[in-house]
């Protein structure tokens, strides 16, 4: 067995995920290469669509405000040494509650609605969350098969719902009615116009990105500051610990899932009230399980979890970009996602293993 | 066969012209920045019984881990019987003729001691012609070595002593030469101990090379020919054990003079801080592990626990602090406490006054990642002093008052950000004592509070305890080393098969009475 040695916090946060990445692109390259399209032009291609105007980062920072909530939600889990893999149906539940506020009520004014709806998503995606928890905490079951057996629960409630209550009459199209017309959301376009920024209007970005990035802000001090997020913490660690110093395992375990999937429920907001203006059945587009690897590659961080949302909405926009122009497939973009999240989420050792090996020998080699 | 080059050590009567048996030239070994061994040099005479001691982190372990084949060394070489040897992994250590006795035994628990003995020794698809022999070869070897188990037995019926006569007899079935013994009486009873000492000295005389690590000097003193002492990962001394004295060794391995013995004032004992009545307990399998214990503890007292890892004390302990759940009464200065349900848990103990040092600091008294400024506030997040407000806590003064421990318990480094795992096992111990001590509780529960903490920090642990007790705190003290009882409590209770088997004046007893009680002789 060789020498290794920890990495400082810095190289750790920032060498180890970019090795992996870079890893991640030779692959895909090599992939692209073999069905004989061009892999420069097709990366070019990518960054051009997603980042190279401001309609290619609407939609990138649309997608990425998606992971940024499911990415927090697993990163809270996480703390709490539990894997949330239920981000998905917590979300699909959470639309539901925007959807709900949406229809029911006579809204005076979108901000309102807007904020009924965030506390109604969060509330529903916890509600979804609090099942899973309680039979975690209470009965031992594990939280990986019930989130998942959950997830699929909610995916055909809600079709039963859209199919058979939520579709308007005489509509063809499992699917709610639209919204009222004042309830859309203010694009990101319309906001940053009276800053003097031109922002193009046409793409779906709207407020509630800066609802995830308080979500982000809001999630560190909890972990970081609060007497909870410290129950938390040391209840992940060590659940032994936690026990000996009189945290409650069925407290802490059921906090966190509940904070856990109320900020999955509330990332339906974006799509459902920033975009689609009604409740359809694929209204999570994925979000749910791209979190988990945001979170991995975040390190459960809210910093790197927002970093990380950025990337793989760079992903999602500039795959969208290359299916459109190129005769790459679309499966393809799916294997390029795949390999980013195999190898900066579950090959994260991987890189590490060596990283630590050649840090501990530029560390000796700085001694002796 | 020349003469090995290590004039200084004189020559031993053991038999025969001297080839060591085992000779270390300059093994170096570093993790990291860590030296681990630094030009180790050791020769062990064949027919002998070697000591190794040293504080925890002095290298022994590392030492004899590469000595089996887990670690290479990045410099030096072995010698066995004369010629050079390259073990690079376990199985050459058994081809050359080494055998190791762990300290957490490996056996397979429902396997007989024939099957364990095999176990990877097996010749050929079908078992019964390798059982035969084996059975054979036992034989042998409990005539020759008076090393008797029933070799039909499944190994979890065995009591812990024959368990590890069962490790013995796989090394020896192996071939064994020479003999590791990796701190083998920590689970012995005192009566076992001396069966394993005879054991030893039985191998020896046969001409097997037995290698003991242990840090209890008094074992040294009894079964050894020879020492090695271990400090900071070098060889400081290897000396005829007849020719030194436990203080000397302690010396050896700390660096400086040390008190063996704490000083202490009798006890003045006040009124009944804690009382237990009929506490019972059983474990998920049904078995009972605590059969009715009850007893007082008066402030201004330190009431230790006696008795053979195992009896019921984790279990006493783990019921007193609220980490599990038990039948009968428990009060703290007059006023019930909860042994079930809501009000048995950790901090509903901690503020009725009771503060608990776990016997498992890695696991129970310290989370590992965290900063030792976190781990102070485990257990103590809801303390005022730590609040900001009703939701944050306040990680500032956290810090600043984890500065003031470090200073007052003496924890080196005294840096509250570093991890708990970047200290060593004496100032993690430290840490944990600090939290524990520092705000004077009414009633302390203590577990091992020694175990895997180095001389200088025993010392020093020792004295705050005395020094609470003389405070007025009431405390109990369980512990597997007798001598730590034997010094520290004023009052010793002896625990075996969960139960209380009686009870002794810490000036009225010694080493054998409470042995016969500890091996459940009433």
């Amino acid at each position: 067995m060789s020498a290794r040695r920890p990495l400082p916090p810095v190289l750790d946060a920032l060498i180890v995920p970019l090795a992996s990445l870079a890893i991640a692109f030779v692959l895909s390259g090599l992939v692209i290469l073999a069905i004989g399209e061009d892999p420069v032009a097709a990366m070019k291609l990518m960054v051009e669509g997603a980042l190279g105007s401001t309609y290619g980062w609407g939609y990138t920072l649309y997608y990425a405000t998606n992971f940024m909530f499911t990415g927090l939600a697993v990163a809270v889990a996480f703390h709490a040494g539990l894997f949330n893999i239920g981000g998905e149906g917590q979300a699909t539940l959470g639309g539901l509650g925007v959807a709900l506020v949406c229809l029911m009520l006579p809204w005076p004014h979108w901000s309102v609605a807007f904020l009924a709806a965030t506390v109604s998503a969060a509330a529903f995606g916890a509600a979804w969350a609090a099942l899973p928890a309680w039979l975690q905490a209470r009965r031992g079951s594990h939280i990986v098969i019930t989130t998942i057996m959950f997830n699929f629960i909610a995916a055909s409630l809600l079709n039963y719902l859209l199919s058979n209550v939520l579709r308007p009459e005489g509509s063809m199209d499992p699917a709610s009615a639209r919204f009222a017309e004042g309830l859309q959301l203010p694009r990101l376009g319309a906001v940053l116009e009276p800053l003097g920024i031109a922002f193009s209007d046409r793409t779906p970005a709207n407020v509630t990105l800066f609802v995830a990035i308080l979500a982000g802000v809001g999630v560190w001090a909890l972990i970081w500051r609060t007497r909870i997020g410290y129950q938390i913490r040391a209840f992940g660690k060590s659940e032994r610990a936690a026990v000996y110093a009189g945290i409650s395992p069925v407290r802490v375990t059921i906090i966190a899932m509940l904070i856990s999937g109320a900020l999955a429920g509330m990332m339906a907001v974006n799509t459902v009230m920033g975009e689609a203006q009604r409740l359809l059945l694929n209204s999570v587009e994925g979000a749910g399980f791209i979190g988990i690897a945001v979170a991995l590659m975040g390190r459960s961080h809210p910093a790197g979890v927002a970093v990380a949302a950025l990337l793989f909405g760079f992903l999602y926009q500039g795959g969208a970009e290359l299916a459109l122009w190129t005769s790459i497939p679309r499966e393809l973009i799916t294997v390029i996602q795949a390999l980013v999240i195999l190898l900066t989420g579950a090959l994260d050792n991987m890189v590490r293993m060596p990283a630590e090996w050649l840090w501990a020998r530029i560390a000796r080699r700085g001694a002796g | 066969m020349a003469r090995e080059t290590q004039a200084g050590q004189p020559a031993t009567a053991a038999p025969s012209p001297q080839v060591p048996a085992i000779e270390l030239r300059g093994i170096s070994k570093a993790f990291g920045a860590v030296q681990a061994n630094r030009d180790i040099d050791l020769s062990v005479l064949p027919g002998t019984v070697h000591g190794i001691v040293g504080e925890n982190g002095a290298g022994k372990s590392t030492l004899m881990s590469i000595l089996y084949g887990f670690y290479r060394a990045d410099r030096g070489e072995i010698v066995i019987g004369g010629a050079r040897a390259e073990i690079a992994d376990s199985r050459a250590a058994i081809r050359s003729g080494i055998g190791m006795v762990f300290q957490h035994f490996k056996l397979v628990p429902n396997f007989t001691v024939l099957e364990n003995v095999i176990l990877g020794a097996e010749e050929g698809a079908r078992l019964a012609p390798s059982l035969a022999r084996a059975r054979a070869e036992l034989a042998r070897l409990a005539r020759d070595y008076d090393l008797e188990v029933e070799p039909d037995a499944v190994v979890e019926t065995l009591s812990v002593g024959h368990q590890q006569r069962v490790e013995i007899l796989k090394a020896l079935y192996r071939q064994a030469d020479i003999l590791i013994l990796d701190e083998p009486t920590g689970v012995l009873t005192p009566a076992e101990a001396d069966h394993l000492f005879r054991i030893l000295r039985g191998l020896a005389r046969q001409g097997k090379t037995v290698i003991l690590i242990t840090h209890k000097l008094r074992e040294i003193m009894e079964v050894t020919d020879r020492v090695s002492v271990m400090r900071r990962g070098e060889m400081v001394a290897t000396l005829e054990t007849a020719a030194t004295s436990p203080p000397e060794l302690a010396e050896l391995m700390v660096g400086r003079k040390v008190l063996l013995r704490v000083e202490k004032a009798p006890a003045r004992p006040g009124p009944v801080r804690l009382r237990a009545e009929g506490l019972r307990l059983s474990d998920a399998g049904g078995v009972e592990r605590l059969r009715g214990v009850g007893f007082d503890l008066r402030g201004g007292e330190i009431l230790g626990i006696a008795g053979v890892a195992g009896n019921g004390q984790s279990e006493l302990l783990e019921v007193l602090a609220g980490i599990r759940s038990a039948e009968g009464r428990l009060e703290i200065e007059g006023a019930p406490v909860a042994l079930r349900g809501p009000g048995a848990d950790g901090q509903s103990r901690r503020a009725a006054g009771l503060a608990h040092v776990p016997e498992d600091r890695q696991n129970l008294g310290l989370i590992m990642d965290f900063a030792a400024w976190e781990n102070v506030a485990l257990g103590y997040h809801h303390a005022p002093e730590y609040q900001a407000g009703r939701l944050f806590m306040n990680n500032a003064a956290l810090r600043a008052d984890t500065a003031g421990k470090m200073a007052r318990f003496d924890v080196r480094p005294p840096n509250p950000a570093l991890p708990a795992r970047a200290f060593s096992g004496g100032n993690q111990q430290k840490i944990v004592v600090a939290r524990e001590i520092d705000r004077a509780p009414k009633v302390l529960i203590v577990g091992q509070p020694t175990r895997g903490v180095d001389i200088g920090a025993i010392e020093f642990i020792h004295q705050r305890i005395v020094a609470l007790r003389d405070a007025g705190s009431a405390i109990l003290l369980v512990s597997v080393e007798l001598d730590e009882i034997l010094s520290l409590a004023d009052r010793i209770l002896v625990m075996f098969d969960g139960r209380i088997m009686g009870e002794r004046a810490a000036g009225a007893t010694d080493e054998r009475d409470l042995g016969l009680l500890m091996a459940g002789v009433a």
